[in-house]
C-alpha cells in the first residue's frame, strides 16, 4: 500500500469504517467519540461503530435539547453535545499527587501514567479551536499533565454536515471547516446511492493510522462535494455575535443595566461554565486522612458562578450574581484577549443550550451592543 | 496515644436517625475514627456512656417538644465543638411542614388519644436555640462529608464542605442535564451539592435534599419549571420536602402559592 502524505485526500467507504476503527486499536490507541446516552450524544467509549449516534441528531434551542431521529444512518449527523474533549485532557477530577508523612516529613509520590493514549474521533471544527486555546492556557501555566495527555491524544475531525441551532462558529470565525491543525480530518458524504468518507491526512500519525485501512481515490467531483457540504454548514447557523470591537465594548460597559437583567435570571448554578470546552477554572484541595499521615493532592473543574470562587479573606468579592456573569463573560469575549491574546469563545453554542434557564451570550452581547450607555468608567474615579 | 484522644458525644432530636447511622455506615473507616476519637455517647452504637464535656458533639434532629429545649442547652454547655448533622438539625426536617399548618388540629386528627402527646408547634432547627460551630446538610447526609467534618476537626481546620450547586457535580459526573434534556423538573441549580447527584444520573430531577445552595436564585428557577409545565401548588409542593425551612425554598413555595404572575402562567 502506498504511504500517504499529509495533505494527502481519498475516500473511505462506511463499510470499511469497522477497518478503521481497527486500525486505530492496533497502533494502541482507545477510541473515545460521540455516543448515544441518557437522551444526548455525548462522548464515551467507541468499540464497534454501532457505539457512534447512527441516524441520530438533536434540536438545540437555548435551555433545550432533544434527540431526534435522522431519515438516514449518518454516523455524524448531529452538531454538539453536553461533553467537550476536556472532559479527557482536563479531567473534571484528578489526583495530582499523594503524600506521605515520614519521620518530620511528607514525600510526595507522582501519579502513575495514564492508561492507553486517546484517539478522538469526531472532534468538530469548534472544538478544534477549543483545544488549542485549552492548549495555550494549560502551556502557559506548565501543566505537565494536561501537555502529557494532549501530545499522546489523537484528533480525528469531522467536518459539520449541518449546525445546530445554537451554533455560532462563523461569527467566531472558528467553524465549521475543519483547519489544518488535526491528524485526520473527515467529511461523511452520505447521498441516496453513497455512503463515504473524504479523509484529509494532517500529520504523519494520522497517514500511519490509514496505511492498513482499505482506501479509494477523491476525485475533484468529491472535493466540490465536500465544500458544499461546509457551505450548507456556514449557511445554516443557529446564532450570530458580531465580535469587531466586542472587548472594548464590554470592558467598557461594566456598569451597562443589561448585566443586572442577566443576573436576575442566572441561577449561578455553572452548567455554561462545566459545558464549555474553553473554561479552565479549577480549584485545587488537599485531602488528608484522619490520621494525618497521607495526604492527596486533588484538582476539580471550579467556576466563576461560585460565590467560593471569588473568596478572599474569608469572603467572595463576586457577592451578586450579575456580577459573576459579567466576570464570565466579559472574560470568555474580551479581557481573554488581553491574558492569551484571542477571544476565549469558539462559538459552540453550548452554554447557551445548556443554561437551564437559557441565557445566550449572543443576545447578551447584541443588547449591550444595541445601547451601549455613556460610558461610566470616569465617573467612578 | 488513646489516653490523649478527644472525646466525641452523638445526640439526636427529633429526625429519623439516618443521619447518625450514618456515621456506623462508615465502616471501613470506623475504626480508623476510634483510634483517633474517642466514641464517649453514642446511644445507638452503644450503651457504655462516658462523661462530658465533650470536645466534638454531632446533633441530629430538630426541636419539637418543651423538653427539647433545655436538654440542647446542657448539650451544647458540655461540648467545645458543636456540628448539627442533616436537614432536621439544618432546617427543621420535614417534620418542619407543621410550621405552616395547624400543629394542634394535627394533633386532634391523627393521634387517638392527642392527650399524651406534648409537641411544640414548631419545628426548629438547632440553630435557633443555641450556636452552631458548623452544619452539615443533606438528608440524609453524605458519609464523605461527615468523615471530612471529622477529619477536619482533628487536623484544626475548617472542614471542606462546598455549598454550590448541584449542577457542579452533575458536570462533572458528565451527567446529562435531565432540564434541559428531557424537560424534567429539577431543584439541582438551586441545590447544595453534596450528594454527589445521585437522582439526575437516575435520569430523576433533584428533590433538594442538601437545602439551598449559597446563592440560590430560586424565582428564576421557579419560572423555569412552570414553563416546563408545573402547576403552581405542585411548585410550592416541590420546595416543601426535608428543607421546607429553609429561607430560600421557603420563599420560593410561599410565592408559588401567592404571586399571581405564577398562576397566571400556568
Amino acid at each position: 500500500m502506498v504511504e500517504l502524505a499529509v495533505g494527502d485526500r481519498r475516500i473511505l467507504a462506511r463499510s470499511d469504517f469497522p477497518a478503521f476503527l481497527d486500525a486505530l486499536n492496533k497502533l494502541g490507541y482507545r477510541v473515545v467519540g460521540p455516543t448515544v446516552r441518557d437522551g444526548a450524544i455525548v462522548y464515551g467509549p467507541i468499540d464497534r461503530v454501532e457505539d457512534l449516534p447512527v441516524g441520530w441528531t438533536e434540536r438545540q434551542e437555548a435551555g433545550k435539547y432533544r434527540l431526534e431521529r435522522r431519515g438516514d444512518e449518518a454516523l455524524f449527523g448531529y452538531a454538539v453535545g453536553p461533553h467537550s474533549w476536556k472532559k479527557y485532557l482536563f479531567p473534571a477530577h484528578e489526583r495530582l499527587w499523594t503524600a506521605s508523612r515520614k519521620e518530620s516529613r511528607f514525600v510526595p509520590a507522582p501519579e502513575p501514567a495514564d492508561g492507553p493514549p486517546l484517539a478522538f474521533l469526531g472532534v468538530r471544527a469548534c472544538e478544534l479551536a477549543a483545544i488549542a486555546l485549552q492548549d495555550h492556557v494549560f502551556a502557559k501555566a506548565g501543566d505537565v499533565a494536561y501537555a502529557t495527555r494532549r501530545a499522546r491524544a489523537l484528533r480525528i475531525a469531522v467536518q459539520c454536515g449541518q449546525a445546530g441551532g445554537t451554533c455560532f462558529c462563523v461569527s467566531t470565525g472558528t467553524g465549521p471547516a475543519v483547519g489544518p491543525s488535526h491528524d485526520l480530518a473527515l467529511t461523511e458524504i452520505l447521498t441516496a446511492e453513497r455512503h463515504v468518507f473524504f479523509v484529509e491526512v494532517g500529520s504523519p500519525m494520522g497517514a500511519r493510522v490509514l496505511a492498513s485501512v482499505p482506501l479509494g481515490p477523491a476525485s475533484v467531483e468529491d472535493e466540490r462535494t465536500v465544500e458544499q457540504i461546509v457551505a450548507r454548514t456556514s449557511a445554516s447557523m443557529g446564532r450570530t455575535m458580531v465580535v469587531s470591537g466586542i472587548r472594548d465594548l464590554l470592558v467598557n460597559h461594566p456598569e451597562h443595566p443589561r448585566w443586572e437583567l442577566a443576573g436576575q435570571r442566572c441561577l449561578a448554578c455553572t452548567n455554561c461554565t462545566m459545558a464549555c470546552p474553553t473554561c479552565f477554572c479549577q480549584t485545587t484541595e488537599e485531602v488528608p486522612d484522619l490520621s494525618g499521615e497521607r495526604v492527596e493532592r486533588w484538582r476539580r473543574w471550579d467556576s466563576c458562578f461560585n460565590s467560593a470562587f471569588s473568596e478572599l479573606h474569608g469572603t467572595p468579592i463576586r457577592k451578586s450574581t450579575s456580577s459573576r456573569y459579567r466576570q464570565w463573560m466579559t472574560h470568555k469575549l474580551a479581557t481573554w484577549h488581553d491574558q492569551f491574546g484571542s477571544s476565549g469563545c469558539v462559538g459552540c453554542g453550548r452554554c447557551i443550550t445548556w443554561c437551564p434557564v437559557g441565557i445566550d451570550i449572543t443576545e447578551e452581547a447584541a443588547a449591550i451592543r444595541a445601547s451601549p450607555p455613556p460610558q461610566v468608567v470616569e465617573e467612578r474615579t | 496515644m488513646l489516653a490523649a484522644r478527644p472525646k466525641l458525644a452523638v445526640y439526636k432530636f427529633a429526625s429519623c436517625d439516618g443521619c447518625q447511622l450514618t456515621l456506623l455506615d462508615c465502616e471501613d473507616e470506623l475504626l480508623a475514627i476510634a483510634d483517633h476519637i474517642e466514641i464517649a455517647d453514642f446511644r445507638e452504637a452503644s450503651s457504655r456512656v462516658v462523661d462530658g464535656p465533650f470536645d466534638l458533639t454531632l446533633v441530629e434532629g430538630s426541636v419539637t417538644t418543651p423538653e427539647d429545649v433545655p436538654r440542647l442547652h446542657e448539650i451544647r454547655a458540655n461540648s467545645r465543638v458543636l456540628v448539627t448533622i442533616g436537614a432536621c438539625a439544618t432546617a427543621g426536617g420535614i417534620q418542619g411542614l407543621r410550621n405552616f399548618a395547624d400543629a394542634e388540629e394535627y394533633r386532634r386528627v391523627v393521634y387517638a388519644r392527642p392527650e399524651y402527646i406534648r409537641s411544640l408547634a414548631t419545628s426548629t432547627p438547632i440553630q435557633d436555640h443555641v450556636s452552631v460551630d458548623f452544619e452539615l446538610r443533606g438528608c440524609p447526609i453524605s458519609r464523605a462529608q461527615l468523615l471530612e467534618v471529622i477529619s477536619a476537626y482533628l487536623g484544626g481546620r475548617a472542614p471542606n464542605v462546598p455549598r454550590e450547586s448541584v449542577c457542579v457535580e452533575c458536570k462533572r459526573r458528565g451527567t446529562v442535564c435531565v432540564v434541559v434534556a428531557h424537560g424534567t423538573p429539577c431543584l439541582g441549580p438551586v441545590t447544595q451539592t453534596g450528594c454527589g447527584a445521585v437522582c439526575p444520573s437516575y435520569h430523576r430531577g433533584c428533590y433538594g435534599c442538601f437545602g439551598p445552595q449559597d446563592t440560590p436564585n430560586a424565582p428564576a428557577l421557579s419560572a423555569k419549571l412552570l414553563q416546563l409545565g408545573m402547576d403552581p401548588p405542585s411548585l410550592a409542593r416541590i420546595y416543601r420536602t426535608f428543607n421546607a425551612n429553609a429561607p430560600a425554598f421557603e420563599a420560593a413555595a410561599n410565592a408559588a402559592r401567592t404571586d399571581p404572575a405564577h398562576s397566571e402562567r400556568s
